[in-house]
């Protein structure tokens, strides 16, 4: 029983500054979308919410890459998390949600997993 | 059993060093401790009382505190000389009673020497070794203009320093043919008299002063032996200091020729229960006048009382490393090359004003002596070839010579042998710092503290630092100075790069001189370089992904992902209308209101989407940014001052607001804080701040490189009774320069402490120019100065801008369901634990 993905238009590239994050609200809650024009793909997408404190912040915080991965560095207590596994670097027990993100013309479209009895149902 | 009794006379430099090794041996136990001292204050630390000019106090300079004697139990009589010794019965006598003995030890130091000339006796004749004696110049010098020093050498020319220091016109007049004539030769001599005379101070040689009398012009005349004469307000003598023997001398005890108490390799005198010690100590016809050979005989003397045979005084090393009104000076072991058959190489550029000499032995295989003016970058090594007996390498010329020219760089830590003696003041040597490593000591200041290492006069500091960190990098400790994994460089370094090249984005400098993307190291740490040189706005889109977020949204993020709001309010002073458009905004937005630390007020709680809304009703009122969130100046604390209190000499607020006006918005490698206090009272705590600003009937005393915070550290007196504008200039300058040469994140405090050279290095770079850049760091500042904008104010004003303040960006009414309030004392609070 695969949940179904909803393709969601959030936000357009210009909304995005090369490096660095934006928070979009979703059905699945706040996520941080990142724009990293030196990668590929260049959008990456986690949950904006800091594990650690419990805050919606991570898209503030400080993009780069530490040992070859895109990192974003939590502006509260400074962890990193990988941007494409969602992993913290300092403790690899605690990892925030990723998303699939792609671009569509100037839009930017988020997968987010519809909720699975809605899934069902349809 | 009852205890026997110890007394010490003399309260001194060595007879202080001397308790505290005693007290800490087993025979401590079976003594009562008493100490006489002739002087009125606790023993302090003479070698450094021309810091007393500078504004260092007794305290600054004491040794110990007398709850450090109480705690020994130790009886300890100031202001109490003793004034006869009877060996038979062994009792002392002083003014004020009479006292028992056992053992005796002498510490009573020297006096200076003032030659027997008529008219030596006038009030304004003074000699340089005391506080009473530098209190006693320094009333001299009020009202007078001229100054001068009999002696050239080392302590007189430390004596001319002072004088100018305290404003006068400085002169030395030294009888023989050149300056230092006991460690330098005449090239050195010469060269030390040119760079001195080029500060402004005139020296004379081979007069031989033979009258004082009236002046005309001044208030003196010096009448010398060829008919000439020099008229002076004040005359200071420092023509050598003679051992301090008297009481030795009264009471029997066998004493040199010229003077000194003679000791053996024990330290005992010709009575078996009476010891000598320090500079009134006469050893193989040798009397010591430096404070390490005299710190030596307290150790050899401790053990010598805890029945340690072994323990033997062997002499000691007299090499100095000095700098004289700025000008290094240096002369180790043999300088005159007086041993037969020794060896001279010199080596003199007189542009450069360089002058150094190697003595070396006949077979050219050790280094006996060196005199070095000019420059003393080469002492370290060649101070370790000769102390160690190192064998000189086949072109021994090299070690003196230029590297231009084929000159050997400076011998490593690696190649001095495990005796090497790192540190003579306390005795450490290189096998003892490998030891405290190898117990645990990983950084500088643990080895310090672990083995006293470069506590005392401080030679040693740059040396200590090769050692450690050399032998740290052994053990495989990184001392690695490299930012981050992206660049292979110090801030410093990439400070350099960026300046020099004229470098304006991250992306230039990464792709350029480092490696990858950055991370959150690098980035901030190259935003604030970028912004010291360049100063663009710091949300420029160049610039907005090296913020910390607080950089980012102009504001420091709270722990629920709201932000403060701290508007400028320069010097603390503001207005009811002002406070009253706060207590609005406050009041709109529900923000929980509290007066800072720092002499303003902080408004939390506000949403990212609030922020700019929030600054555009503040900025209409008048309002600026307060940086609170930025590596950059914090407040300008003031108190009230000369304006209302009655006890203020300056108007401390308006000061205040200048330099607040002045240096705001500036981005440094980390935040730094000023104050300025109307009078020594002192109500704003200027010593706490990276910059702090007393004012004095003539104008303002600064200070430097203070902190609160996790480390306090009290500000050094950096320059006195400036004017309002040397007062800002000499502020730029040091700024700039904490701003080219600091670490990241390093406060100006932990800066200073890591300067080579420290406190004096540093006024020489600002105060004397010494590098050269003054005029740079000046039009630096300026630069930066004239591009000040209020980052709030064209944030607010560009649409491109704002847009990066939306919490959702996708649905601008959604609120953050995190952030949760409750309300407490009557404000609103975040509820603490998250969701
Ligand atoms: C608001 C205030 C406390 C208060 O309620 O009074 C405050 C609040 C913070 N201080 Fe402070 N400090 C405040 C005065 C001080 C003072 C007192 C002073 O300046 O007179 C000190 C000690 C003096 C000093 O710095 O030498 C002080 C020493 C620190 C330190 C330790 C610095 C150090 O060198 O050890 C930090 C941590 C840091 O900077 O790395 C810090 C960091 C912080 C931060 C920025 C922590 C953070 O990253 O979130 C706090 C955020 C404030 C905010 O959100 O606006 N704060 N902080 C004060 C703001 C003053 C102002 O108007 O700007
Ligand atoms: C301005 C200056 C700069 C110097 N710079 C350096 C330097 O850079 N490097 C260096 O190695 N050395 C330097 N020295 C020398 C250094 O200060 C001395 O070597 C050191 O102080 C000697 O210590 P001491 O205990 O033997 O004598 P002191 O420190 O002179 O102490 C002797 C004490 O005994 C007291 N006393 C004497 N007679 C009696 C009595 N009868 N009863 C009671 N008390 C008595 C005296 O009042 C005095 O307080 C400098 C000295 C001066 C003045
Ligand atoms: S420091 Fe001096 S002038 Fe300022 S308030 Fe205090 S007493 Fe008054
Ligand atoms: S040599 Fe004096 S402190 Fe080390």
């Amino acid at each position: 029983m695969k949940a179904r993905t909803c393709w969601n238009a959030v936000c357009t590239i210009d909304d995005l500054v090369p490096e660095s994050g934006i928070a979009v609200w979703t059905k699945d809650g706040p996520v941080a979308v990142f724009y990293m024009p030196h990668w590929l793909p260049a959008l990456f997408a986690i949950s904006h919410t800091d594990p650690f404190s419990g805050a919606n912040v991570l898209a503030r915080g400080i993009t780069g890459d530490l040992k070859g991965a895109p990192v974003v560095a939590s502006p509260l207590y400074k962890q990193h998390f990988n941007l494409k596994t969602g992993v913290c670097l300092e403790d690899d027990s605690v990892m925030v949600k990723t998303y699939p993100v792609l671009l569509d013309g100037n839009e930017i479209r988020l997968g987010i997993p519809e909720d699975q009895r809605e899934a069902v149902a349809a | 059993m009852s205890k026997k009794t110890l007394v010490v006379i003399g309260n001194g430099m060595v007879g202080h060093h001397f308790l505290e090794q005693f007290t800490s041996s087993p025979a401590a136990d079976d003594y009562e401790i008493i100490v006489f001292g002739e002087e009125k204050q606790l023993a302090y630390d003479r070698v450094h009382l021309s810091e007393y000019f500078d504004g260092s106090t007794h305290s600054d300079l004491a040794m110990g505190t007398l709850e450090w004697y109480t705690g020994q139990g130790i009886q300890l009589h100031l202001n109490e000389q003793v004034t006869g010794i009877d060996r038979e019965t062994r009792t002392l006598v002083t003014p004020r009673g009479s006292y028992h003995y056992d053992e005796l030890v002498l510490a009573t130091g020297s006096f200076p020497f003032v030659p027997p000339i008529k008219g030596n006796d006038s009030p304004h004749c003074l000699v340089y070794r005391t506080l009473d004696d530098l209190d006693s110049i320094r009333s001299s010098s009020e009202g007078a203009r001229t100054g001068v020093v009999v002696g050239g050498g080392l302590l007189g020319l430390e004596a001319a320093n002072a004088l100018k220091s305290l404003g006068l016109q400085a002169e030395v007049v030294e009888f023989a043919p050149r300056l230092m004539p006991v460690q330098l030769d005449t090239d050195g001599g010469a060269l030390l008299r040119r760079k001195i005379e080029e500060l402004g101070v005139k020296v004379h040689t081979e007069k031989a002063t033979t009258a004082i009398t009236e002046g005309e012009d001044a208030r003196l005349r010096m009448n010398f032996s060829d008919d000439s004469f020099l008229e002076t307000d004040l005359i200071v003598f420092s023509a050598g200091i003679r051992p301090q023997d008297a009481l030795a001398r009264a009471s029997g005890l066998e004493i040199g020729e010229r003077g000194g108490i003679v000791i053996d390799n024990h330290c005992t005198t010709s009575d078996p229960h009476i010891h000598a010690i320090g500079e009134c100590a006469l050893w193989e016809q040798k009397i010591f006048g430096l404070v390490a050979p005299g710190y030596t005989m307290a150790r050899t003397l401790s053990a010598v009382l805890n029945s340690d045979q072994e323990a033997a005084f062997t002499g000691a090393d007299m090499s100095t490393k000095l700098k004289l009104l700025g000008v290094d000076v240096g002369s180790i072991g043999d300088a005159h090359a007086q041993t037969p058959g020794a060896r001279n190489i010199r080596f003199n550029d007189e542009q450069a004003g360089h002058y150094r000499r190697m003595v070396i032995s006949e077979d050219g295989k050790t280094l006996l002596g060196a005199i070095l003016v000019g420059d003393n970058s080469h002492y370290d090594t060649l101070l370790q070839y000769a102390l160690n007996g190192i064998t000189l390498p086949a072109n021994p010329e090299a070690l003196i010579l230029p590297e231009s020219q084929g000159g050997a760089p400076a011998l490593g830590p690696d190649a001095l042998p495990e005796t090497a003696s790192i540190c003579s003041c306390h005795n450490v040597t290189k096998g003892d710092i490998c030891c405290a490593i190898d117990a645990g000591c990983s950084d500088l200041g643990s080895v310090k503290a672990e083995t006293r290492a470069s506590t005392g006069c401080g030679g040693c500091t740059a040396l200590l630092k090769n050692v450690v960190d050399c032998e740290l990098e052994k053990r495989g400790v990184e001392v690695s100075k490299d930012l981050c994994e992206h660049f292979p460089y110090s801030r410093q370094e990439l400070f350099h790069l960026v300046k020099v090249n004229g470098i304006r984005t991250f992306r230039t400098l990464i792709t350029q001189h480092g490696k990858g993307h950055g991370c959150d190291i690098c980035k901030p740490a190259v935003a604030s370089i970028l912004a010291s040189c360049w100063n663009d706005h710091i949300l420029a889109t160049d610039h907005v992904p090296l913020q910390d977020t607080n950089d980012t949204f102009m504001a420091n993020m709270q722990k629920n992902g709201t932000y403060s709001i701290v508007p400028r309010i320069p010097g603390g002073e503001i207005t009811p209308d002002k406070l009253i458009v706060l207590g609005e905004v406050a009041k709109e937005y529900d923000l929980y209101t509290k007066i800072t630390g720092g002499q303003r007020v902080d408004l939390f709680g506000a949403t990212l989407t609030e922020l700019p809304e929030i600054w555009e009703k503040l900025i209409a009122a008048g309002f600026e940014t307060g940086h609170a969130y930025g590596k950059s100046l914090r407040t300008v604390k003031s108190c009230v001052g000369k304006t209302w209190c009655r006890y203020g000499v300056q108007d401390s607020v308006g000061m205040a607001i200048r330099l607040e006006n002045r240096y705001k918005g500036l981005r440094a490698p980390h935040k730094f804080k000023m104050a300025v206090s109307g009078c020594t009272r002192e109500c704003a705590e200027a010593q706490s701040k990276d910059f702090g600003v007393i004012a004095t009937e003539n104008g303002w005393n600064l200070y430097v490189c203070g902190n609160g915070g996790m480390r306090p550290r009290h500000a050094d007196l950096f320059a006195t009774d400036l004017s309002d504008e040397e007062l800002i200039r000499t502020i730029d300058r040091v700024v700039m320069f904490y701003v080219r040469t600091a670490d990241r994140l390093q406060r100006t405090s932990v800066w200073m402490e890591n300067l080579e050279g420290g406190l004096d290095y540093l006024k020489q770079v600002v105060l004397e120019d010494s590098l050269g850049i003054c005029a740079e760091l000046e039009e630096h500042m300026s630069n930066v100065i004239d591009t000040y904008q209020c980052e709030w104010k064209t944030a607010v004003e560009d649409p491109e801008k704002r847009k990066r303040f939306r919490e959702f960006v996708n649905e601008p009414e959604q609120k953050d369901p995190v952030q949760q309030w409750t309300s407490e004392r009557g404000q609103r609070r975040p509820v603490l634990e998250s969701a």
